[in-house]
């Protein structure tokens, strides 16, 4: 075994196949930013919707609420399907990438919708009634108040959820992307061994996700050391004995 | 928009899903124990080990956390041959997902074990409790408590995600029936359709009784939405 | 014709009724002081003017005009004439007190940014704090951000004021620094409806005192009539246990 995968490795790291995987790399990369950019913004949105106060809005919280729980507890690979199928019943040569950011955006907008909502609530309900109380909109209470003191605690998490993304993006070969897990199929069918292709496509997939998750983690310390991270004032001061 | 939809189709192969169902619910409890067995030794020796044992148990997290876990299957069913370990599809996935999921548990066991505080410890032993006791009485009571909902957050996500990425290499789980009854009935989106609320219903069902199992058993609020 | 005038507002939370029948009335430059026990429903009726807390029965006329709680179009104008400051002084912080004063002038009543920062710059220099304008909310002590919050309530041009226990919050050598600031206003003739616990202040600056228990009224009067002559036996016993400080 040793000497075939001697002998294959000249045949494999050649300049061609290792542009081909970088492009691969970038394929993957462009998918998770902006399928999860995009999941993002759409969370956003829900978070909104799900917020909108009043009996006749009812349909729409529920709507907003039953979209964040179903798409939570389905597997990716089914959500892939489902796009694939539904786009191709309407337009048949809809591009495949394009599918593939469709299906993530909606897989990462239940999961981020979850992230926001819990920022939002992090802030203390009293910014929110003194908002109110001046007249505030409660979407004009949402961008000047709430949004603005909630990044530090939905940045980190959603960071994380786009960067762990990376790895389930390998599903996305199914339906035929070019991202790094189908080269990698490619490349096995064209007989390269096994241990060697994935192998290597698992260290590219390191190269991308390890560095990036480490930014993460910093961004989270950056973020919660920020001035208006800094210690509450005392209201009370602490009795001495 | 020239497709009609025939559901009808699609529930008429519910017993054929259900099967493989029952086979995600398998694999899922499999792997989940595997990964938890790994996750104790790997969280043990994080822990207590020395720094070689550290090292080796951050690497192995390392990796298994940052590649995906298709690859690492992948890596297992056409790698393996190559050196005359031949084993099937299931095999394989069931492997590949434990040692996936054998990394985060870690992680999540380690969280536990560093939670238990000092002053818990020297109480139990002021009142005269030996090691093994202490262990059984008050740390691993404790480490059990404080981990319950992420361990049953877990596993509904191996049950959900983990378990549906053997369908690639065909193995005959729930989303795995969905495609080989598609290729040949033709009726893709009905039939994931209906496989999607089979997940829900799955998902929501484990959540539930292990909400429920942790509240009886731990006095543990775990969240179900 | 009353300033403002409550009359008979009740407000529930499910079971538990926390107003009953709440008689009340301003008239204008008028200062009334709401006081009584924790739980006496003071700070709720504050709550239900701003819309904040809604009310079940009851009847609420600023300058004679209704103000039905059911419409949002209704609360919105309520809130243009009345301004509130709350006990927890809920200044914006991710804001600087600049901004916190101008930004519901400029961005809710659509007043020109200019104008606004002028006047904003002569309120905080009136309530003392002239030269804290880029500072942010947590580097201020308890009372400059709650004269910050004054400041803030009253660029809104109100005609009524709402205090609530403004300095129940404060380290005790900064309460003064916030009555020396209304002090000012009643003298400039601000309509107040204040609920506080700082007896002696309550007595020099209220004109009229009402003494709350249990979501009701108790009695009303003069500062003088209900500190040194409360007629009912609630009001007795609770004057008696505060003036005992």
């Amino acid at each position: 075994m040793i000497e075939r995968l001697a002998g294959e490795i000249p045949r494999f790291f050649t300049l061609q196949k290792l542009v081909l995987l970088l492009e691969a790399m970038g394929t993957t990369l462009a998918m998770t930013v902006i399928g999860c950019v995009l999941g993002f913004l759409l969370a956003f949105g829900i978070v909104f919707l799900r917020q909108t106060p009043g009996p006749l809005a009812l349909p729409i919280r529920l709507a907003a609420i039953l979209y964040v729980e179903i798409f939570r507890r389905i597997p990716f690979l089914v959500v892939i399907y489902l796009v694939l199928f539904f786009i191709q019943a309407f337009v048949s040569n809809a591009s495949l990438f394009a599918i593939a950011v469709i299906a993530i955006c909606i897989y990462s907008t239940a999961y981020t919708a979850d992230i926001i909502r819990g920022g939002f609530e992090s802030v203390a309900r009293q910014q929110t009634e003194a908002a109110a109380a001046m007249n505030f909109s409660r979407w004009q209470t949402l961008v000047s108040v709430i949004v603005p003191q909630s990044w530090p605690v939905i940045l980190p998490p959603a960071v994380a959820f786009a960067v762990g993304f990376i790895k389930d993006t390998a599903l996305v070969s199914q339906v035929g992307v070019f991202e790094l897990t189908f080269r990698g199929k490619e490349l096995n069918n064209e007989g390269f061994s096994g241990l060697l292709v994935f192998g290597t496509i698992a260290f590219l997939y390191f190269a991308m996700s390890y560095p990036l998750s480490r930014w993460g983690r910093w961004l989270e310390q950056r973020l919660a050391s920020s001035p208006s991270k800094r210690p509450q004032q005392r209201l009370r001061p602490a009795h001495r004995p | 928009m020239n497709y009609t939809f025939q559901f009808g189709v699609a529930f008429a192969q519910l017993p054929e899903l259900l099967k493989g169902a029952v086979l995600t619910f398998e694999l899922g409890l499999l792997t989940f124990w595997g990964g938890a067995l790994i996750g104790l030794l790997g969280a043990s020796l994080k822990t207590f080990g020395g720094a070689v044992l550290r090292r080796l148990a951050g690497i192995y997290v390392i990796f298994f956390t940052n590649t995906p876990a298709l690859i690492q299957i992948y890596f297992l069913y056409f790698g393996l041959p190559e050196v005359g370990i031949l084993w099937d599809k299931f095999t394989c996935t069931l492997i590949g997902l434990t040692l996936n999921a054998g990394a985060y548990l870690t992680e999540i066991m380690r969280a536990g074990f560093i939670s238990v505080r000092r002053t818990e410890m020297e109480a139990a032993e002021t009142l005269g409790m030996s090691v093994w006791q202490q262990i059984r009485f008050v740390i691993v009571p404790h480490i059990a408590k404080a981990i319950y909902p992420a361990l049953a957050n877990f596993f509904v996500v191996i049950l959900v995600m983990g378990t549906s990425v053997g369908a690639v290499i065909g193995v005959d789980e729930l989303t795995g029936q969905a495609i080989n009854i598609s290729t040949e009935n033709y009726r893709w989106l009905e039939m994931f359709t209906l496989v999607a609320g089979i997940y829900v219903v799955l998902t929501l069902v484990a959540s539930l009784s292990l909400a429920l199992v942790g509240r009886w058993a731990f006095r543990v609020k775990a969240k179900v939405f | 014709m009353h300033h403002l005038q409550v009359r008979d507002l009740s407000s529930a939370y499910g079971p538990l009724t926390v107003l009953k029948g709440v008689n009340l009335t301003l008239r204008k430059g008028e200062v009334v002081a709401l006081i009584g026990p924790s739980g006496s429903g003071k700070s709720t009726i504050l709550r239900v003017l701003m819309g904040l807390t809604p009310p079940t029965a009851g009847e609420v006329r600023v300058d004679g005009t209704i103000i039905d709680y059911r419409s949002s179009a209704s609360i919105r104008a309520a809130r243009e004439r009345m301004a509130i400051v709350f006990q927890q002084y809920n200044l914006f912080q991710n804001m600087d007190v600049m901004r916190n004063v101008t930004i519901a002038p400029v961005k809710i009543k659509g007043r020109p940014r200019r104008e606004v920062e002028a006047e904003a710059e002569r309120l905080l220099a009136k309530v003392g704090l002239a030269d804290k304008h880029r500072a942010y909310p947590e580097e201020l002590s308890g009372g400059q951000q709650q004269r910050v919050a004054i400041a803030r309530a009253l660029a809104l041009k109100p005609e009524i004021l709402l205090l609530d226990e403004v300095t129940s919050a404060l380290d005790p050598e900064l309460v003064n620094e916030v009555l020396d600031t209304i002090r000012g206003l009643a003298a400039e003739g601000m309509t107040m409806l204040i609920v506080s616990h700082e007896m002696g202040f309550v007595r020099e600056v209220a004109s009229k005192v009402v003494m709350m228990d249990k979501g009701q009224v108790v009695e009303e009067g003069t500062p003088r009539e209900i500190f040194d002559t409360p007629r009912t036996d609630r009001a007795r016993e609770f004057v008696g246990k505060i003036l005992r400080h």
